[in-house]
Order: structure tokens, then sequence, then C-alpha cells
């Protein structure tokens, strides 16, 4: 990256990069600007399908959609590792305080899609069931949801794309933990 | 075995037995609980039915009587069968554990157990298998009701 190379830097860079003569060069940006630039080009997903969703997950990562191209490089086994949460399915009671611990051992900023009509509210087993949780964000909190049963890989992807744009809103000062009052319905 | 070979020759073993085809392309066998395991090992150790292999066992709720549906298929004679067996206590239903004589049946009869609250006699370890320790009642009855999760009834 330099002078002979202008074309090189990312068209969304959010800075500018000036030659500073001696051969380097300075980057000059506004640091929300450039860490949520990082943030939302760099979104790891926690390997979560509780149900058939799922499999149209992983069909948004096979070669097909392939999400690695929006940044959503890989998926990690472990919630240490990840930045995002997909919940691709039904979520039952007893799985219910599985998917809470696993969000509280996720790194912030840590963000949710609540993928499909069961991650919503429920879905088919809204009426009559004994076991099924009504919806994921009573258990966790979450950015994104996206209809379907279960959604396409493309309305999955758009779900990811607009989680991205949510990110490039955030700033760093007037940033708010989404767990705080959650719990007591604020 | 055909379906009529096998109601011809399971027919001679028990006088009570009774036979339906109910549209299915299986023979089905009603059986009553006292005759349940002697009937069952029958199936089993018999040369002529060598049913080894117990691919299916579901707990039934028929509405006033509870139940149990087994599928049985021989490995060796590729013939399948039906057993079905009922009782009409609600309150403490009590059935023979066929554990005994295929081993898959222990944690299809803790399912059992565990969504119809049918006990089985000298089943090894009886407890719940899915639902939580402390869970009440049988979520899988036809008469269950949860005011809080259930909205229709």
């Amino acid at each position: 990256m330099g002078i002979d190379t202008p074309n090189k830097i990312p068209d969304d860079f959010p800075g500018k990069v000036i030659p500073a003569g001696n051969g380097a060069n300075v980057v000059v940006t506004n640091l929300d600007k450039i860490i949520n630039w990082g943030r939302s080009n760099s979104l790891w997903s926690l390997y979560f399908g509780t149900s058939c969703c799922a499999i149209e997950m992983m069909q948004t990562g096979a070669s097909r959609h392939d999400y690695s191209r929006f940044g959503f490089e890989v998926a990690r086994p472990s919630p240490r590792q990840a930045d995002l949460i997909i919940i691709a399915g039904t979520i039952v009671n007893k799985m219910a305080p599985v998917l809470r611990r696993l969000y509280e051992q996720m790194a912030e900023p840590r963000y949710v899609i609540a993928m499909g009509a069961c991650a919503i509210s429920g879905g088919p087993f809204f009426y009559n069931t004994y076991s099924v949780v009504k919806g994921a964000d009573h258990v966790i909190p979450v950015d994104v949801y996206v209809p379907g049963c279960p959604p396409r890989p493309e309305a999955l992807l758009e779900g990811m794309l607009m989680l991205q744009d949510k990110i490039r809103t955030e700033s760093k000062k007037n940033k708010i933990n989404p767990l705080e009052g959650f719990d007591e319905g604020l | 075995m055909t379906n009529e070979a096998l109601q011809e020759l399971v027919g001679n073993w028990l006088p009570e037995l009774e036979f339906t085809e109910e549209e299915s392309q299986f023979l089905n066998i009603h059986v009553s609980p006292q005759n349940l395991h002697t009937l069952m090992s029958q199936l089993k150790s018999n040369p002529e039915t060598q049913f080894d292999y117990l691919f299916c066992l579901s707990g039934v709720d028929w509405g006033e009587k509870l139940g149990i549906v087994y599928h049985l298929e021989s490995t060796s004679k590729r013939h399948i069968v039906v057993v079905k067996v009922t009782t009409e206590d609600r309150e403490n239903p009590v059935l023979d554990t066929v554990y005994d004589i295929w081993a898959t049946a222990e944690f299809h009869e803790r399912e059992v157990f565990d969504f119809f609250g049918i006990r089985f006699n000298n089943h090894p370890n009886l407890k719940r298998l899915f639902l939580t320790e402390d869970w009440v009642g049988y979520p899988l009855r036809k008469d269950y009701e949860d005011d809080i999760n259930m909205i229709l009834h």
C-alpha cells in the first residue's frame, strides 16, 4: 500500500492514506469508523444449529452462497472464539440455559441472529407444545431476525449483511451492553 | 414367512391372541399384558420366527387405554410383525419389560416411561431419559394439560 498503488486500498476503507514522504504512510480516520470496519468485516459465527435451519445455514456457508465473501470467514465450534451466534433452529426449554451460557461465554462485542420461525417465535410449535421456548429473545437479546421456515440462504445472507450495517452505526462512546436490563424486560 | 403363515403359526402358541391387518402391510398381534413376555420371548427364540431385531418400540395413548406397539423384524428370515399390548389402568400402568429379550428396549422403555408414565417390571434402570428430573406429569398423554406453555387444548 503506497503512492504507486493507491487502488490497493479497499473501497470501503474508512480512512485516508497519506504518504509521509519517507516511504511510510499515515492513516487518518475516526476511531469508531475503523473499529466498526474491522468488526463488521470479520464476524466469526458459532456453530449452533438445533434443527433444520442449520441445513440452510450450512448451505449459506458452502460454495454457492459462501458467506466468507462478506467477512463471515469461518464458523467456530467454541463460543470463546466467536463474535456471532446464528440461532438456527428450535430452542427447547432444556436447551435454553445452554444457549444462555454459550452467549455469556462469548467475548464482547457479541451479536445474535435469530434465524427462522422457531427462533423468532416458536414457529409451528407456538400453540400446543410443552417443551419449546416461544422465541429465542426470551433467553438472549437478538440483533437481527430472519423470517422463513427455513429462510433461504439469500435471506440469511441479507440478515447477515443487515447485521454488518448495524455494526457500522455503533459508537464506542454510546455502546451499551445488550444484556443490561435484559432480564428485567427493559 | 408370509403374514398368513405367521398368523397360523403364532396362533397355535396362545389361544387368546387376536390378529388384524388394519390396512397395513404388517400382521398385527394383540396380546394381553399377562402373556406379553411369554409371547415375545417365544417370537425371538422360535426357530421358525427368529425375530431378533426390535426396530421400534412406541408408547401410545389411545384415549382410554395406554399401550405399547412393538415392531419386530427377523434379520435372517426378513419378515416383520407388529405386537400391540394395552392396559386400561391409567393411574398405575405396569407392563413387563422386554429388555432381557432385546437389550435395545432399555432406552426405548425409559422414553416411554418418561412421556407416558408406563412402568416396566424388571427394568434395570427405569429413570427419566429426556425430561428434567423434577418434571411433573406425562406430556405425551392425551389428557396432559399445561396452562403456561400450551395455548390451545
